[in-house]
């Protein structure tokens, strides 16, 4: 009998193989958003058959929920239909097809999925193992790692998050309208302005 | 029995591909996405069970919330052409 999960994990990745080539050869820009919310979900579900649920967690949040909003923000901008591209130059595809081969050919020297003995578990992963409940306490060995043993990694990172956050506020935080609808510097068009510009005057109708 | 779910929503999942990539129209598109996206959750639901972790149902529920706010774009991006309109903008269209 087959392992299930062997067979989820073969089948999730011949439909992620599909979904990225139906992206490639399509032309119609709605349907590759469309895909690519698709394609992160799958991506997600094959995470979460490796136990990388924190990733998974992270792949559908950004991949199947904010970017399928960007990208259609991006598509009420833009054209619907993707233009023909430029021939393919050969270079190109040869340096690609090489360093894909190489790629492939390295894959089968990386150390098996879960093996204890990998060099990424034996350099001081012991040694947080052993001493996470002497020198810190918390049942939780990875917690004691993020928040004490990495823990000025972990406060760059919250100051990287932190700086993007307040960055993404800035550009796109909305500007404080009076009652009247004006924004406070006046340079915005008052809201119920009849003769305000509309991009796509057309459609609403 | 999960067995035979899995294998039942593994060809759901094909067939959905299949129509959000051929379907001939917008709206087959946008449903098959949608749909796809909660066999992702109930696939997610059913490999919890499989290997015994039935947990991950959480995970599976966040999904379904993720999910859910790609179809609500979508959707407002066919009615408005435009997703970055305020509630007041929208009532100015819907009186006109």
């Amino acid at each position: 009998m087959l392992d299930m999960v062997t067979v989820v994990d073969v089948v999730l990745l011949a439909l992620l193989s599909t979904t990225a080539v139906a992206i490639l050869i399509m032309r119609h820009l709605f349907a590759v958003v469309a895909l690519t919310g698709a394609f992160s979900l799958l991506s997600a579900g094959l995470l979460v058959t490796l136990d990388a649920v924190d990733v998974a967690f992270t792949e559908a949040a950004v991949g199947a929920g904010i970017s399928t909003v960007l990208m259609l923000g991006t598509l009420a901008l833009t054209r619907r239909r993707e233009s023909r591209p430029p021939r393919l130059s050969p270079i190109g595809l040869l340096i690609i097809t090489i360093t894909g081969g190489a790629l492939i050919y390295a894959t089968p020297d990386m150390p098996k999925f879960g093996d204890p003995n990998a060099p990424s578990h034996q350099h001081i992963i012991p040694s947080y193992i052993k001493g996470s409940q002497d020198d810190i306490g918390i049942p939780n060995i990875v917690t004691s790692i993020l928040a004490s043993y990495r823990s000025f990694d972990t406060l760059g990172e919250v100051a990287v998050i932190f700086t993007a956050g307040m960055g993404v506020i800035i550009l796109l935080g909305r500007r404080r309208e009076d009652e009247h609808g004006y924004s406070e510097d006046g340079a915005a068009y008052p809201l119920k302005d009849k003769n305000k510009p509309k991009i796509n005057d057309e459609t609403s109708t | 029995m999960l067995i035979a779910a899995t294998v039942a929503l593994l060809i759901a999942m094909a067939l959905t591909l299949f129509r959000a990539v051929a379907g001939p129209s917008l709206f087959d598109r946008v449903l098959s996405a949608n749909s796809f996206g909660t066999k992702i959750v109930l696939l997610i639901g059913l490999l919890g069970f499989l290997t015994e972790r039935p947990e991950f149902l959480d995970i599976a529920l966040l999904y379904a919330l993720v999910n859910f706010v790609g179809t609500i774009a979508i959707l407002k991006f066919f009615r408005y052409r435009n997703l970055g309109l305020s509630s007041d903008e929208i009532a100015n269209r819907e009186d006109n």
